[in-house]
């Protein structure tokens, strides 16, 4: 039994529902509109370069970047522009969005299209970060942050290991598992690139138990490339939190307020290395993804390659779920992720998962009185006391007091109302006085 | 219409019934040994405490607080369970009521209910019955195994206070006279010796904490480093002083510690939430513990102990915090 590694503070036990996890990637297909939001990463929005009654191929770069912390975005289709207008987005609030009528299926030339897979590297660190720059990178595990900043040290600053995250730690999200599973060569190749880029011959793929085939694919090829190991963790949530992830591979804890390149760390995940793979080697932008699409109200559960902008009531109707059994719709995983009113809406670089769901399990239990048992400070990685965060919160809203109880450092994981036996709303305390110690 | 919520979408099924659930199951063993060393008296205790308990908690849910109904959720079970652990087996029935008042309404809701209470609520109902009937509270009908088939009124006294007697007699011969008196470290294990009906045996109180920590309910803290702490102490007195009143094993196997450092230290609402600050709260337990036992007028000082440190638990938790991720050790 090789090693496996762990944090050793906090963490839960949740109940894994990785039921699409031997479902092969499938083509979710084109639809009739795409809509793709202009702002999918941190930082600024990007600016647009195209006009209403343009064609675009499959590729066209549509905004550039603005600023440092931007990202460019490019067509996921071939086709129309019909409208450039703010839209509701998943949340129901407006945003700037590009929405393309689809003809045919037709790449930008440039675009390598061939499945071999392309085992030399004949760029240098500048290179490679221009070309992810160029292909509209960002972190696909949820951030969103922008991947060439991660990829260009600041000065000073060494890194020495590169993580990348196989972790999927949220339950019922397969689609890192299926990619490597049927991609390990390429992310492997992903993982050469940025290691070229980062100037290293040290990059790690953390996976979790509960994923043996991709383990030992990802295991057996990676004995033939220098540079690239595999490393097993245990199966806990919230494992592939950053913070979690750096100090379970190397036994480094980023101090409050530092990021992972203080310790000498960079984490992509293994979707953002596999783009990297397609962006550097292949020639093409992310305007495509894995999302898993599952729930204990989906009829079909399935991984589907998607097209960035496709609706997310098309995703639905393809695994034939009738809207009249969902009651919740969560766009990410069950811990993290977020409810969505209007199904309508675009999916994007960061949507790993479509979950649909009825009945009790998936609803808010009945908040009942905190009976001070503690188990959410247990259960919080951070080492927080959840409770008296809220504490804090409700009765004297103090910020001092709220920054002493370190509530800037709460990854937003949800350990804490998870575990929670009255059922309180844990978490959102900790949001908002993240938000009221941001005001200051 | 599709609905709206924060995240986490998942939550425990641990809920707070289920965890209290536990406990009540948790301290079924001690309930069989009271019933076979004590008789039905033993379920007459047990059964009056608990169902006044309930139902005070309840008319006070119903008619007084207006924070949800918290009749349902066992913990009134519980307090009515402890209360009645910590009585001895001839307790008059009115009694009893008066001490399921006085820790159901005014140690529990008065502060609020559920969650809310500084003192864990059947140790003042216990105390309360002490101070108020001394004599009735005192009394101990000696226990033997299978009693309910042979029910008799003899009266003895308990092994701490035997053994309190021996530190007051000068006369050695005496001495000599208790200590033979003295049931075996086995009875007192099983539970044949004097005492309240739910604190008499040991093993049967082992069986629940070792339910309470395979059910993740409580961690092995408060209970290990409080009985740690009296068996260290009293060892230490024992072998300093030789006198048979520090006798470390009748000390952890006899009286109410087991009971107090399982099931009542442990409260979640009483004690401290980190796991540093269950330690301190635990140690200072059994410090007191020790102290009142062997140096005041009582035999027994597990609920006064206990009853005091639960004062200081807002200052143990403002104090004892965790270590913050990424901080320093």
């Amino acid at each position: 039994m090789p090693k496996t590694y762990t944090f050793p503070m906090g963490g839960i036990h949740v109940n894994k529902y990785k039921n699409t996890s031997d479902i092969s990637i499938e083509f979710a297909g084109l639809p009739e509109f795409v809509t793709i939001p202009v702002k999918q990463h941190i930082g600024a929005p990007s600016k647009i370069i195209v006009n209403k009654g343009d064609k675009v191929k499959v590729g066209t770069l549509l905004a550039d970047f603005d600023g440092v912390v931007s990202s460019d975005v490019h067509s996921s289709v071939s086709g129309e522009i019909v409208k450039m207008e703010a839209l509701p987005n998943a949340n129901g609030y407006e945003e700037t969005m590009i929405t393309i009528k689809v003809e045919g299926d037709e790449w930008e030339p440039s675009i390598d299209r061939s499945p071999d897979v392309v085992k030399e590297i004949n760029f240098t660190p500048e290179e490679i970060v221009q070309k992810i720059r160029e292909s509209g990178i960002v972190g696909m595990g949820g951030a969103g942050f922008p991947t060439p900043i991660k990829t260009s040290i600041p000065e000073g600053k060494k890194a020495e290991i590169l993580i990348i995250n196989g972790i999927e730690c949220e339950p019922f999200l397969t689609a890192d598992d299926r990619l490597m599973q049927e991609y390990a060569e390429r992310i492997i190749m992903g993982a050469r690139v940025l290691n070229r880029a980062l100037g290293i011959q040290n990059a790690v793929i953390a996976i979790d138990e509960n994923k043996q085939k991709a383990i030992d694919e990802l295991q057996r090829l990676s004995k033939l490339y220098i540079g690239v190991n595999v490393r097993v963790c245990k199966t806990k949530y919230p494992q592939g939190g950053e913070k979690q992830l750096i100090k379970a591979i190397t036994g480094k804890e980023i101090p409050s307020g530092k990021l992972p390149i203080d310790v000498g760390c960079v984490v992509q995940n293994v979707g953002t290395t596999f783009a990297v793979y397609e962006a550097v080697l292949k020639n093409k932008p992310l305007f495509e993804r894995i999302i898993t699409v599952s729930g204990n109200a989906c009829a079909h559960p399935a991984n589907y390659r998607v097209r960035v902008g496709t609706p997310v009531s098309f995703l639905i109707e393809k695994t034939k779920t009738s809207m009249d059994d969902v009651e919740k719709v969560i766009l990410g995983g069950p811990m993290m992720g977020t409810t969505i009113t209007n199904i309508n809406a675009p999916t994007t670089k960061l949507t790993s998962g479509v979950l649909l769901f009825k009945g009790a399990e998936f609803n808010k239990h009945h908040q009942t009185n905190c009976i001070r048992c503690g188990k959410c400070a247990v259960a919080c990685p951070i080492g927080l006391r959840p409770y008296a965060i809220k504490d804090a919160f409700l009765h004297n809203g103090g910020a001092a007091e709220l920054k002493e109880l370190h509530a800037l450092d709460c990854i937003e994981c949800g350990c804490c109302a998870y575990s929670c036996p009255a059922h309180l709303p844990l978490l959102d305390y900790c949001k908002l006085s993240k938000q009221e110690l941001r005001k200051k | 219409m599709l609905k709206v919520s924060t995240n986490p979408h998942m939550q425990t099924t641990r809920d707070t019934k289920s965890l209290m659930l536990d406990v009540v199951i948790a301290l079924m063993p001690a309930a069989i040994a009271a019933l076979l060393f004590f008789g039905v008296d033993a379920l007459r205790v047990i059964l009056t405490s608990v169902a006044s308990c309930v139902m005070f908690e309840y008319l006070a849910c119903r008619y007084w607080l207006k924070n949800g109904n918290t009749t349902t959720d066992y913990s009134a079970v519980i307090t009515g369970l402890l209360l009645a652990y910590n009585l001895p087996s001839t307790m008059p029935c009115w009694m009893i009521l008066i001490g399921a008042f006085v820790a159901i309404i005014l140690a529990k809701i008065c502060f609020g209910g559920l969650g809310c209470n500084i003192f864990n609520p059947a140790l003042v109902g216990r105390v309360f019955l002490f101070i108020s009937f001394p004599v009735q509270m005192t009394v101990w009908p000696k226990p033997y195994f299978l009693k309910m088939f042979s029910p008799d009124g003899e009266t003895g006294a308990t092994t701490l206070r035997m053994i309190k007697s021996i530190g007051k007699t000068a006369d050695s011969s005496q001495a000599m006279y208790v200590l033979e008196d003295l049931p075996e470290y086995w009875e007192m294990f099983v539970g044949n010796t004097g005492g309240c009906i739910g604190e008499i045996s040991a093993l049967a109180l082992l069986l629940g904490f070792a339910y309470l920590l395979w059910r993740r309910v409580i961690s092995w803290h408060i209970p290990v480093m409080f009985i740690g702490t009296v068996l260290l102490l009293t060892s230490v007195l024992y072998w300093t002083t030789g006198n048979a009143k520090f006798l470390p094993l009748a000390h952890i196997f006899s009286g109410g510690l087991m009971l107090g450092a399982i099931f009542m230290a442990t409260d979640y609402t009483t004690s401290p939430m980190t796991v540093k600050g269950q330690v301190i709260f635990a140690v200072l337990c059994g410090i007191l513990t020790v102290i009142i036992r062997s140096f005041s007028a009582y035999p027994e000082g597990i609920s006064f102990a206990i009853l005091i440190m639960n004062a200081f638990v807002p200052l143990i938790d403002k104090f004892a915090v965790q270590r913050y991720f990424g901080e320093k050790k």
